[in-house]
């Protein structure tokens, strides 16, 4: 691949930011991939369910510890998605084509509508705040009893917790998702038409 | 309401009937309608609720916005689309409530318009009023293959409803539209038959508990809502308040008056704009067409697909730098319809001086008062089509009307020693999507400061906190409350004094045509709910044909009474609209040719529609006189 990075023009931030957003949007069809649409998030199910698991083990001590239940997927709401980012982002197009041999003026211009398609997307179906409120690059506090799930300890970990450190990336919670209904019996597979013009 | 039940001795009772089992019953919820002619929007208030904490509500409206995929959105686009018996999977146009809907209108109808202009219906609500096409006739899409279903304006204004109602229907099927109290908006600009096509094509989906309200005067009623108790600290007796409302295809101008009535503040709406066909997506079109000139000068011919795409390109770039002085320019790109999107995508910019250049110039120029809009010469053979305004200066537009209206204050006859004088309004309250703009909104609020200032006036101050978007749908919800007796009520009644024309007696001269008089039927002011005494003048029905008069409206004559004859009149103060028509059946001792007497009775109804009666001077009896909405 032939980019300069010493260009100059602002169009270089669309390349970087582009392989970003791409993967970003890719992680959340792997999110997806674990929900459905138009369903509560899972956190507060995850509470009660905590809550039922410890309950029923104190009735049935005599039970071991069962593997956790790993969920199938449902790929609808990925594909319903995909579909989406498609419609408005021209995702896939992007992802599927070569950039070799182009300048990085035309990646820009591709890079400008899958951005703003995919913005548009995001703003639409879900609701996002970051896991953190604290700057980025400023020291915080991890306290004893915090979920490994919404922060994630990196570097040189030892001892115990309350753990020091500096917030290298605040993190994205999806507060609400709002996806479209899909009709029953819909190809969901057919997450962009052939069309052809008569 | 088929021709035949028009023509003759009318369902109306069985329609009232309707209307107060409603009020018995006390209708759960009102419900306001924003028919808009790009987009409507639904609103509700419980009316169970208390006074003082009315909630309104927004119906996000669940539609098609992809196929096989349906989701609630607050606008619900004014569009049809004719699908072609192949084009569509069974299973992708589903709704929640219906597995074969029998329209497809919203988003994917818009959507799939964009692709295939000739099998969509758009702008519905300006064929309404349009007098120059039968408006019961199946002929849009315009200039569509013949094998594409043709529908009429009606019915495309009642699939709309028809939808919504469905869809309110599903989200409540204990307290369905038909039984709550249901708030068409409609332009104050309406002529009297497409008030009543409108509320015919209520009717035909189950309304009949329909009242239609004036956009300018809803989007005041949201605006006292949202004011809560301080609005009657905004505004003080003899304020004037000129409400522009630029919507996505029309602009509508009223005037409301402050007034004080048994020692408390009452609104008056004085004075309606004529009907504008120019709005938002005008000035949308305009910067896409600026791009594309600007396109060809480099050698860039664009398909019809991209000029498209440019223009909803252009919307967003807009709407950024209006909002934003320090951006300099917006770049747009028109991705390729092919999956290559490398090295095919069309990339432009708009500029801000592009921008305040077509719109800020363009749309809103800087002109004086006196000056009003030009009237581009019409072609011998014009083409069918809808009567767009040919002068894009929304401000001229603005001055003409207060030019026009400028003794809607005072009682008598225009003052024509003062032909360039105009209104001053002293409060301005802003509505519709094109002046969320701040810079748009400015501009408008300094010019028409300006001329107030030069004539030696207090400028006018805005009034805000109007929720732009939405306004019209939430002051129609609230005025279905308001109407149930709480809240202040903007009087008006109907915007025009209506007129029959009377050709008279008179020896023939060679090239000349009999001189005209015109009858006043139905006087400026007359409000909802009442019926005015039958003129003294009689007519001749022929019995058993359809007798057809010339029928003419004024907004400037209000001191006209009924039985006014007028003798001459400046050719601007009368508007000439469709003919009317009435048939006196052929029945009891009446026999085909006879000629009987009647007169007629002018009645605006509380649904807000204006009706005329033929009551025969001797006997028993009374037949509707009905707006001709066919083309001669």
């Amino acid at each position: 691949m032939m980019i300069d990075w010493t260009l100059q023009i602002p169009a270089v931030f669309d390349v970087g930011h582009i392989f970003l957003v791409t993967l970003g949007f890719l992680l959340l069809v792997v999110l997806l991939l674990k929900r459905t649409p138009s369903e509560p998030l899972p956190a507060e199910d995850d509470k009660k369910s905590e809550t039922g698991a410890s309950e029923t083990g104190e009735e049935a001590p005599a039970e071991t510890a069962a593997p956790p239940s790993i969920k199938s997927s449902q790929p609808d709401s990925a594909l319903q998605l995909l579909s989406l980012l498609q419609k408005e982002a021209r995702l896939i197009d992007f992802v599927q084509e070569d950039l070799t041999g182009f300048s990085d003026e035309e990646v820009g211009a591709a890079a400008r509508v899958v951005h703003q398609g995919a913005k548009k997307v995001v703003e639409k179906h879900f609701t996002l705040a970051p896991v953190r409120s604290e700057e980025e690059e400023s020291t915080l506090t991890v306290d004893k009893g915090f979920n490994p799930q919404e922060v994630q300890l990196t570097g040189n970990i030892a001892g115990e917790a309350p753990f020091t450190g500096m917030l290298v990336h605040k993190g994205w919670r999806v507060e609400h998702i709002t996806l479209p209904q899909m009709v029953e019996g819909h190809d969901v597979t057919i997450i962009a038409p052939a069309e052809v013009e008569v | 309401m088929s021709e035949e039940t028009m023509n003759s001795e009318y369902d109306q009772e069985a329609q009232e009937q309707d209307r107060e089992t409603t009020a018995e019953a006390g209708a759960a919820y009102s419900v306001g309608i924003d028919l808009g002619t790009t987009h409507c929007v639904a609103s509700y208030v419980d009316n169970r609720s208390d006074e003082l904490d009315l909630v309104h509500e927004l119906f996000p409206i669940p539609q098609l916005v992809g196929q096989g995929s349906v989701e609630a959105c607050e606008q619900l686009p004014s569009f049809l689309y004719q699908a072609h018996p192949s084009e569509l999977a069974e299973e992708a146009i589903a709704l929640p409530w219906a597995s074969q809907p029998d329209a497809l209108v919203g988003t994917l109808a818009r959507e799939l318009g964009g692709k295939t202009p000739t099998r969509l219906v758009s702008s519905a609500k300006s064929w309404l009023c349009h007098g120059e096409v039968d408006r019961y006739e199946a002929f849009l899409p315009l200039e569509s293959p013949e094998e594409v279903e043709k529908v009429s304006p009606v019915d495309a204004s009642k699939q709309y409803l028809n939808h919504i109602r469905d869809a309110w229907n599903h989200a409540h099927p204990d307290e369905p539209l038909e039984e709550q109290d249901v708030v068409i908006t409609i332009p104050a600009s309406f002529d009297p038959s497409a008030r009543e096509l409108t509320a015919e094509a209520a009717y035909s989906v189950g309304l009949h508990s329909v009242t239609l309200l004036e956009e300018p005067q809803a989007a005041v009623y949201s605006w006292i809502k949202t004011s809560g108790k301080d609005w009657r600290e905004k505004v003080t007796v003899g304020d004037v308040v000129l409400v522009v409302d630029i919507g996505g295809g029309t602009t509508d101008l009223s005037l409301v008056s402050v007034v004080e009535e048994s020692g408390s503040l009452e609104l008056r709406r004085v004075a309606v704009g004529d009907h504008i066909l120019l709005g938002g997506d005008n000035m949308d079109l305009a910067l896409a067409y600026r791009l594309k000139a600007k396109l060809a000068e480099s050698g860039k011919q664009l398909q019809p697909w991209q000029v498209n795409g440019l223009t909803h390109g252009c919307r967003a770039a807009k709407e950024q730098l209006l909002s934003d002085d320090t951006i300099d320019a917006v770049p747009i790109t028109v991705p390729s319809r092919g999956s290559k999107l490398l090295g095919s995508t069309l990339r432009t910019e708009l500029t801000r001086a592009e921008v305040e250049e077509t719109l800020v110039q363009g749309f809103f120029p800087e002109i004086e008062v006196t000056e009003h809009p030009m009237q581009a010469r019409r072609g011998a053979l014009k083409k069918l089509g809808l009567p767009y305004a040919s002068d894009a200066g929304m401000t001229r537009h603005l001055a003409a009307f207060l030019n026009k209206h400028r003794n809607a204050l005072s009682e008598g006859e225009p003052d024509d020693d003062d032909a360039d004088g105009f209104i001053q309004p002293t409060a301005i309250l802003f509505n519709g999507g094109a002046l969320k703009s701040p810079l748009l909104a400015n501009r408008l609020l300094n010019i028409i400061n300006r001329w107030i200032e030069t004539a030696g006036g207090e400028p006018a101050r805005l009034l805000d906190g109007a929720d732009l978007d939405l306004a019209v749908a939430k002051g129609a919800a609230y005025y279905g409350n308001v109407r149930r007796g709480r809240g202040v009520r903007i009087r008006g009644g109907v915007a025009s004094s209506y007129y029959v024309g009377i050709e008279s007696s008179m020896p023939a001269i060679p090239g000349m045509e009999p001189p005209l008089q015109a009858l006043c039927v139905a006087p400026f002011g007359m409000e909802e709910g009442t019926e005015v005494e039958m003129s003294e003048e009689q007519f001749g029905l022929v019995v058993g044909e359809p007798v057809q008069f010339r029928f003419f409206g004024s907004t400037i004559r209000r001191e006209d009474a009924v039985g006014d004859m007028l003798e001459h009149w400046e050719p601007d103060q009368l508007e000439e609209l469709p003919e009317i028509e009435v048939t006196l059946p052929v029945e009891g001792d009446r026999a085909a040719g006879d000629v009987v007497p009647v007169r007629l009775e002018a009645k605006v109804t509380e649904v807000g529609t204006l009706e005329l009666d033929a009551i025969p001077v001797e006997g028993e009896g009374r037949w509707k006189v009905s707006f001709d909405v066919r083309q001669k």
